[in-house]
């Protein structure tokens, strides 16, 4: 399996971090997951391999967070907050906005392959509730209106 | 996940010994040393801290909240799991408000738990069960629906009911750290976390069922036993496994059936053996091979070319002619003799004895896998040199030579891994290949094959050795440091394989006995083989590694016995090629099988069979009688290192009778008199009943009791009590506590008390080359040896004992 240099460099790094080479596990899965689209069954065995653990233990660890993923995303992976502060100011509207202009549920991915769509527990940015974030970039103090805007410039984005 | 190993944990624990502190439990004073745990500081004065995850040796997990006990001057409920006790501490395990907080554990965990105990195997001996009638959380306040999942089946021998699981996470832990396999994990997490395999829906692994056994609740079940029966409706026998040469302690739990005692499990979970609770996947399922369909229930004779079934005393008659008319008119040179690697003590010194004193023979012989015989002569009068299993676990380090005990020494394999885990032991390897146990190694060794024996040679300083060592993997400087740190070693166990024989096993004596301390294991593959050996199976050799020419105590006790000493198996068969062998008896073994010696061999001697299978050697038979396995006799075994210990009866199926028994009425159909083979009748004078009145008629009932009350009737020729009576006296070494040998406790045989052992051709020495998943010809009769995914056929095993 053939990562790019980038991602070889910074698992090097990566491994002089840590007293014991377990422990370089879960960024290594990050950065995997985002050069590969998803931890295949590929990069387990590759990971494993590297860092001399079992492939269970790298899907369980996998199977902990729900930030790694096995199967591929869309392109966009939108990440809407459910949790106590985001519900009270909106939350759940905008899940169910996204879900009806998305198409798609909890989970799920639109057919041209540019969004998925995942309701999750607080992602820490109680105080600009509601919050919403796509990737790794965060849109806070939404609106269905402003949630609308922030679809349509990642689809626009997406399709240039 | 791992935060400290577990503290105190098994007997004797505790590389460095360190301060006392006292603490006060429950009102009560207490002292322990520094950095016990407290759950561990409680049950030393029998408070019971009740507990799911904790388990003794295993890594902490503090998952459960079982064990939550009082601590003044710490605000919240501490888990007495991984609490180490403190100078001054007081604690209270048992208020109102630890219930109250146990309580709401066990309510929490029956929230989602089928509570099918009354189909569920666990039922009766379950751990959830147990807690639920001590804190009584009967009544529920949770609503949500119970998320069910059909049982699903891992394995032949492992099956999952997820719903049952409490996720204590024993069984992950005991075969990552325990086993060393990590065959099991968690997914996902919080009230989602589920047990998973290590190959999505199915298990690739040991396959020894320790998950199942350390498994609190019913979440785990085992192929063999579930769904079968309950825990009270078996009778529990503590006996010996049958297979390898370790000698673990097995608990078979036994049941009535058609065709007498059934064996429906097997399981060590009183821990009293020398294997504490592990057992592999031998002992733990293959008990199996006892209720194979091809068992031999009837005796059966050769008639027009044909073996058909006839009765016992058909049988014994015509054996007893033959054999006599052999003896009388050939001499006992034309009889040879081959014995069992799994037949008890009893019966090999019985055989032993027989075919000098009745048959007139020393043609003698089992199949040998190790060579005792040299070890015998290189420690002859140097007490203290032999190890125990037991040593195994508490040795500061070890040194193992040749071998692959994952594969054919499991339970030392056992024995290394968690001293070295849990008291950082250190081992050092030697292998022609890299063996699964060099993880745990502090120094390896790679050989180019058949090196074993420079190795020892270097080890003593014979450099000139050092050219014929160096591999790809280990350098001239490698195995110079190595030797370093071995001889720098104190109280070295030393454990070697078949490949050092001979004048190999001198040199390593004379290695040994210049390291302070050091101790000395000789690797035998079957579950006597030691005793086979010890009892004389050999051609030269007499009980107790007693040279034949020098008949000593055995002359005054059995009289007069041939001088000469007698043919080796490959002389039996160029003795039967040449026409000279005209009877061959052979008790408990499969030399054509095993040694594929042409079947035609023998046509012309009268062959006589005991055995439970048509093994090869059994088709050939004139006469062929169907015996019982050591799971359905009593007796002892002597594990590879000498351990001596008490095989008891579980099993029975009827139309079988032990080997001692057939020996016996042998000798009785040949006009001997019994009473000068086994000495019975003079023994203890035991009470068969008489002061107990009507109420107790039952003979077996008679032998509960007795056996209850340490005393042994010997009032038959079948005893084979009154034969270790005599074992006990003339053979040197085994002279040990009879009192503890009843009680259940393993015994050390010194070797070093015997006779002056032989040197044997090398070549005598056939390993059997068994695995996890095979054991000679008796593994080809189980179903789930065969049945496992891991037993696969490329590796197809020769066929062996
Ligand atoms: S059977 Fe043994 S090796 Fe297999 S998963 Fe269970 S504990 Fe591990
Ligand atoms: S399967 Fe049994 S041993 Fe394993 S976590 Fe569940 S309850 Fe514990
Ligand atoms: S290690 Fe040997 S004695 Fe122990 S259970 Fe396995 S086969 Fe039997
Ligand atoms: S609750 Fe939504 S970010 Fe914290
Ligand atoms: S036994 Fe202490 S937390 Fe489980």
């Amino acid at each position: 399996m053939k990562f790019s240099q980038e991602f070889e460099q910074r698992f090097a790094d990566m491994l002089t971090h840590y007293p014991t080479k377990r422990s370089a596990l879960v960024p290594t899965l990050l950065y995997a997951q985002d050069e590969a689209g998803a931890l295949t069954d590929e990069v387990i065995v590759e990971l494993a391999q590297r860092l001399d653990l079992t492939e269970l233990e790298v899907r369980n660890v996998i199977s902990y967070y729900s930030m790694l993923t096995t199967k591929p995303r869309g392109k966009y992976n939108v990440q809407v907050c459910t949790n106590i502060a985001c519900m009270l100011r909106g939350g759940e509207e905008l899940l169910n906005h996204c879900q009806k202009k998305l198409g798609i549920g909890h989970k799920g991915t639109t057919q041209d392959g540019l969004f998925s769509l995942e309701e999750v527990e607080c992602i820490g940015a109680c105080s600009w509730a509601p919050a919403v974030q796509v990737n790794y970039d965060f849109h806070e103090n939404l609106t269905v209106d402003k949630m609308d805007q922030v679809l349509d410039e990642y689809k626009k984005k997406g399709t240039m | 996940m791992p935060v400290r190993e577990g503290g105190g944990s098994y007997p004797g624990d505790g590389v460095k010994r360190m301060a006392d502190v006292n603490l006060t439990v429950d009102g009560k004073k207490l002292t322990a040393p520094a950095g016990t745990l407290l759950i561990e500081a409680c049950k030393s004065v029998g408070i019971e801290v009740p507990s799911f995850c904790y388990y003794p040796g295993l890594s902490l997990q503090g998952a459960c909240r079982m064990c939550v006990v009082k601590i003044e001057k710490m605000p919240k409920l501490q888990t007495a799991c991984t609490t180490v006790v403190t100078e001054g501490m007081v604690v209270a395990t048992d208020n109102d408000e630890v219930r109250q907080a146990r309580k709401a554990m066990v309510e929490l965990l029956l929230g989602n738990h089928p509570l099918d105990c009354p189909v569920c195997d666990a039922g009766g001996e379950c751990e959830l069960q147990d807690m639920t009638f001590s804190y009584g959380a009967s009544e529920s306040k949770f609503m949500e629906a119970k998320n069910h999942r059909e049982e699903q089946q891992w394995s032949p021998v492992v099956y999952f009911d997820r719903p049952r699981c409490i996720l204590c996470y024993r069984c992950v832990r005991v075969c990552g750290e325990g086993m060393d396999v990590w065959a099991l994990g968690v997914q996902n997490r919080g009230v989602s976390s589920i047990i998973a395999p290590n190959q999505d829906d199915h298990l690739e692994c040991e396959e020894c069922g320790m998950c199942i056994d350390i498994c609190p609740v019913g979440a785990l079940t085992s192929g063999a036993y579930r769904y079968k029966t309950r825990p009270w409706e078996m009778n529990h026998v503590g006996t010996v496994c049958t297979h390898c040469g370790d000698g673990c302690k097995t608990t078979l739990g036994v049941r009535r059936c058609d065709t007498g005692m059934e064996i429906v499990r097997g399981d060590n979970r009183d821990k009293s053996g020398i294997n504490n609770d592990f057992l592999c996947i031998k002992g733990r399922y293959a008990f199996d091979f006892a209720h194979s369909e091809e068992r031999i229930m009837q005796p059966l004779i050769r008639k027009s070319g044909k073996l058909m079934p006839s009765t016992w005393e058909e049988a014994f008659e015509l054996i007893g002619k033959r054999f006599a008319e052999v003896r009388d008119k050939d001499g006992g040179l034309a009889i040879g003799v081959v014995g069992s690697t799994r037949t008890t003590n009893e019966e090999n010194y019985l055989l032993s004895k027989f075919a000098r004193v009745v048959l007139k023979t020393n043609n003698v012989d089992h199949h040998r896998t190790a060579d005792f015989p040299a070890l015998a002569a290189a420690l002859h009068s140097k007490p203290g040199q032999t190890a125990s299993m037991r040593d195994v676990l508490t040795a500061p380090a070890i040194l193992l030579i040749g071998n692959d005990p994952t594969n054919q020494h499991p339970l030392l394999a056992w024995q290394i891994r968690t001293n070295v885990r849990l008291r950082r032991a250190k081992l050092y390897v030697i292998n022609s290949a890299p063996i699964k146990l060099q993880k745990q190694a502090a120094g390896f060794g790679l050989l180019p094959a058949g090196a074993e024996a420079k190795a020892v040679a270097f080890l003593g300083g014979d450099d000139s050795q050092l050219d014929s060592l160096v591999s790809d993997g280990t350098t001239r400087e490698a195995w110079t440091a190595l030797r370093d740190k071995i001889r720098a070693e104190q109280n070295l166990v030393i454990a070697f394989g078949s490949e050092l024989r001979a004048q190999d096993i001198q040199t390593l004596v004379s290695v040994s006995s210049s390291l302070s301390g050091a101790k000395l294991i000789c690797l035998g593959d079957y579950a006597n083989s030691r005793g086979a050996a010890d009892m004389g199976l050999y051609p030269d050799l007499l009980p107790g590694y007693q040279p034949v020419s020098e008949g000593g105590r055995f002359q005054q006790d059995w009289g007069a016995l041939p001088a000469e000493k007698g043919l080796s198996l490959p002389e039996m068969v160029d003795a039967a090629k040449a026409g000279k062998l005209k009877a061959l008896y052979v008790v408990g073994s499969n030399p054509i099988g095993r040694l594929g010696i042409d079947p035609f061999t023998f046509s012309k001697s009268l062959v006589v069979v005991q055995d439970m299978f048509l093994t090869e050697t059994a088709t050939i038979a004139d006469v062929v009688l169907p015996a019982a396995n050591s799971y359905e006799k009593s007796g002892t075994f002597t594990n590879t290192c000498g351990d001596l210990q008490l095989v008891k009866k579980a099993g029975e199926v009827t139309g079988t009778k032990p080997d001692f028994e057939m020996i016996v009425r042998i000798a009785d159909a040949m006009g001997f008199d019994v009473r000068s083979l086994v000495p019975f009748g003079g023994g203890t004078h035991a009470d068969m009943g008489q002061t107990r009145g009507a109420q107790s008629g039952e003979a077996d009932r008679h032998a509960v009791w007795l056996e209850a009350h340490n005393l042994e009737p010997k009032m038959t020729p079948f005893d084979p009590m009154a034969i270790l009576d005599e074992i006990q006296r003339v053979v040197a070494g085994y002279d040990v506590s009879r009192t503890n040998l009843l009680a259940g406790a393993d015994q050390h045989i010194e070797i070093a008390h015997c006779g002056v052992g032989a040197s044997h051709k090398p070549e005598l020495i056939v390993p059997a080359n068994d695995d996890l998943f095979s054991s000679g010809t008796l593994g080809r009769y189980s179903h789930t040896l065969n049945s496992v995914y891991e037993n696969k056929p490329a590796e197809s095993e020769i066929a062996a004992d």
